[in-house]
């Protein structure tokens, strides 16, 4: 059991791969990624079997990493008294408005759901209770904690449990035996710049979504570049490395838009949800219930309550505003706390704007799209144990797609279900480490990585952050970011798509010149490799069917006929081409899909 | 929102083999400049203000900061970590003073 340190950042200047040194490590279970599942993934697995030598590679420090790193002020979803796992997958196919989604996915999460959340209650997370002892519920489904610690407390425990903790190494590539099957990881360690290869029996990828596809639209020449909601550094690179070997992708074309606090993209369901803050326009109105109402106003499904304020500003009835205006100084105070929380500089925030919101209401807009799967449906195609279609790579939390709104209590839940979905698949294939060094295989992978870092000097070559610039402004003005009001069409897809090829084949020209800078640039090649399969799902759904997280001005309608299915793409490892197809979409929980 | 080193303040976390702003930083962004022994944010456009390095600095040497296009000059909120509580102080432009105490911990 340890959490290795990562040490102070050294000046590294290797002349060429033969001054790289690579680091061989065993294990039996290989976790990518140390954030909420990942975290889930180790204690489940160490509580089955102690003997297993478990391994997580996290490329930040494991206690404040990823999307949990700030804190958080509810989990989204816990099961109350009287209502079962059957009627959360109904309430979570409502919020994808009728579907299709994995329902078999979505059904097995929530059977797990509440005994995760309790763990964190066990492991000394304030979950708030009301007088009678009963858990605080803020909406239907999602109760109040006071979760500044979250991250440690589940890192605390990934830990305690026997795992071993890498800290500071990046992920970049999967390690894959003759056979196609997954054996293991590959990545940089940032400080030292050791290449780190460790090989598994089992590897689960649990590396967060994909922020920073699309341009922010307070990204500037200033400091406001990563203003973001999502995690910036989680760039999708767990989806990546899975692409480039031709694992299947599914629905990566429902990204995750929200309406957020504008200019700062804080919370809103806090205050919306928690608060009861209608939201309203700049006339007063209010906007669900005004315009919304046929949809189920203020409890319409996510994407169209995403989309509802962004509308507003079209029409020209923006600014856009959550109402907080008359709340008295003890629930503001509250508010506060829970802001405090999960995104305590939104705090910050108002006070550099001199806000009090009981006088002056919170102006919101719509954040940058993200790939979600913990929240929307982009991710890796997985089967009930969570692997993928690559044998013995396992998927859970944001990584692993098809089912919806999982959050905070749902990731906790999944890495429980692959954990015990890796460890049948050891057993049941009985599955060995493989006894030589597949040295060819370990050479290509340090060379593609590590090829900025020798192009330093005077190098007439691209700064990683210029190319991520571009693939954002690409994204957002082709592929439907914030500043087209999240629409396209089938000839800006297919525009995206040319530049983003012109991008992949300057990757040859990546320059960096230290360790921080080697890993942005793979980030950048990952992000690339990302926009490449979203666009592909966009241009595959060709309908609008959740208006704001896909909307195609060529196919404003729904085509049930034709698209009430899944969207999928694998790209051929060899030729590069990326192939689009169809799942069919089953429902296995009864209850009519289509309210409106 | 980027960090704000006071120099002052900072002694690099001498004698620890990472300083605890480089540890706690989700995206690598803190390190500590060898000549000086003072930390410094490696680019403050790619910081998501997540305040994590501020909390875990020993020194209270690192302040949060809103980039000017966004908020006015100038607010601060400061967290004070307890073994199981934290508690924040908030000033903002006007000069109006706001403290939010409240448990974090079960276990400690
Ligand atoms: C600001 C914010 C507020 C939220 N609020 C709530 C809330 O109130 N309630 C709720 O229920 N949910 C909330 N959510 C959602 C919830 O936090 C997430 O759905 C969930 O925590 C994601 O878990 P995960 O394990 O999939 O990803 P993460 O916890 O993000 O973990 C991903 C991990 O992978 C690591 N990683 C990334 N790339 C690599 C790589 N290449 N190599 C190695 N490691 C890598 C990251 O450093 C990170 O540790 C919120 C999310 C955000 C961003
Ligand atoms: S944690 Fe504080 S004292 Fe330590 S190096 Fe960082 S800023 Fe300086
Ligand atoms: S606020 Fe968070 S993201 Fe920014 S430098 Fe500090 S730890 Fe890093």
């Amino acid at each position: 059991m340890a959490n290795i340190p990562a040490k102070r950042a050294i000046d590294f200047r290797p002349k060429s791969v033969d001054d790289v040194k690579t680091i061989i490590v065993d294990c039996d279970l290989l976790i990518i990624g140390g954030g909420n599942a990942g975290c889930f993934v180790a204690v489940e697995a160490k509580k089955i079997n102690p003997e297993l030598k478990v391994v997580i590679m996290e490329k930040a420090e494991i206690m404040r990493s990823g999307a949990c790193s700030a804190g958080m002020d509810a989990i989204n979803t816990y099961i109350p008294n009287g209502k079962t796992p059957e009627d959360l997958v109904r309430w979570s196919r409502d919020q994808v408005g009728g579907g299709p989604l994995r329902e078999d996915l979505a059904l097995s999460n929530a059977k797990e759901l509440n005994e995760a959340v309790d763990d964190l209650e066990r492991w000394g997370l304030p979950v708030l209770r009301e007088e009678d002892g009963s858990v605080r519920y803020r909406g239907k489904w999602d109760i109040s904690i006071h979760g500044e610690q979250l991250k440690p407390i589940m890192a605390e425990k990934a830990i305690e449990c026997g795992a071993d903790v890498y800290n500071r190494i990046a992920a970049t590539g999967l390690l894959k035996d003759g056979e196609g099957y997954c054996i293991g990881a590959m990545g940089i360690h940032v400080r030292t710049g050791d290449f780190y290869v460790f090989r598994s029996k089992a590897t689960v990828n649990s590396t967060g979504g994909a922020g920073t596809l699309y341009k922010s639209y307070t990204a500037d020449s200033t400091d406001s570049g990563a203003q973001i909601w999502m995690c910036p550094y989680c760039v999708g690179s767990g989806y990546a490395m899975g692409f480039r070997h031709g694992v299947e992708l599914t629905s990566l074309e429902q990204r995750w838009v929200a309406t957020r606090t504008k200019d700062f993209c804080g919370p809103v369901d806090t205050i919306s949800v928690g608060y009861k803050a209608p939201i309203i326009n700049c006339k007063d109105e209010k906007i669900m219930e005004v315009r919304y109402k046929h949809l189920g106003g203020d409890s319409a499904p996510r994407y169209i309550r995403a989309n509802a304020p962004m509308e507003e500003w079209l029409q020209g009835r923006g600014p856009t505003y959550c109402d907080t205006r008359g709340m008295d100084k003890e629930t503001n105070w509250r508010m506060m706390c829970d802001y405090l929380n999960e995104r305590p500089s939104f705090v910050l925030f108002l006070a550099a704007r001199g806000q009090d919101p009981t006088k002056e209401p919170i102006e919101i807009f719509g954040s940058d799209p993200y790939i979600m799967g913990g929240h929307t449906m982009g991710g890796f195609w997985v089967n009930l144990d969570r692997m993928t279609t690559m044998p013995g790579l396992f998927a859970a939390g944001e990584t692993a797609g098809g089912n919806p709104n999982k959050f905070v209590g749902g990731c906790a839940a999944e890495g429980k279900i692959a954990a015990r979905g890796a460890i049948k698949y050891m057993d049941e294939n009985q599955i060995s480490l493989p006894k030589d060094l597949d040295e060819e295989q370990i050479r290509i992978e340090l060379e593609r990585v590590y090829a900025p870092l020798f192009r330093g000097g005077d190098y007439d070559g691209i700064a990683p952050r210029a190319m991520k610039d571009r693939l954002q402004r690409l994204m957002d003005e082709y592929a439907g970011g914030s500043s087209q009001f999240y629409r396209t069409n089938e000839e800006r897809l297919d525009y995206a798509l040319k530049h983003i090829a012109i991008l992949q084949d300057q990757f040859k020209y990546l320059k960096v010149a230290d360790l921080h800078e080697l890993m942005q640039a793979n980030e950048t090649m990952d992000r690339v490799d990302v926009a490449e399969a979203v666009v592909h799902h966009l241009k595959g759904r060709k309908e609008t069917r959740w208006a704001g997280w896909q909307t195609r001005t060529d196919y404003p309608e729904r085509d049930d006929e034709n698209f009430d299915c899944f969207i999928e793409t694998r790209r051929d490892p060899l030729t590069g081409k990326v192939e689009c197809f169809t799942r069919p979409y089953v429902q296995l929980v009864p209850g009519e899909r289509f309210k409106s | 929102m980027p960090p704000r080193v006071n120099l002052n303040k900072c002694n690099g976390c001498e004698g620890l083999p990472e300083s605890k702003c480089e540890e706690a930083c989700p995206g690598d962004l803190m390190a500590v400049d060898p000549r000086t022994n003072k930390a410094y944010v490696r680019f403050a456009g790619d910081c998501w203000d997540c305040m994590s390095c501020t909390k875990a600095c020993p020194t209270k040497a690192i302040e949060t900061r809103v980039p000017y296009q966004i908020g006015y000059h100038k607010a601060s909120l400061k967290p004070i970590m307890g073994s199981n509580t934290i508690t924040w102080k908030c000033v903002d432009i006007n000069g109006k003073e706001e403290t939010y105490k409240y448990r974090n911990r079960m276990d400690k």
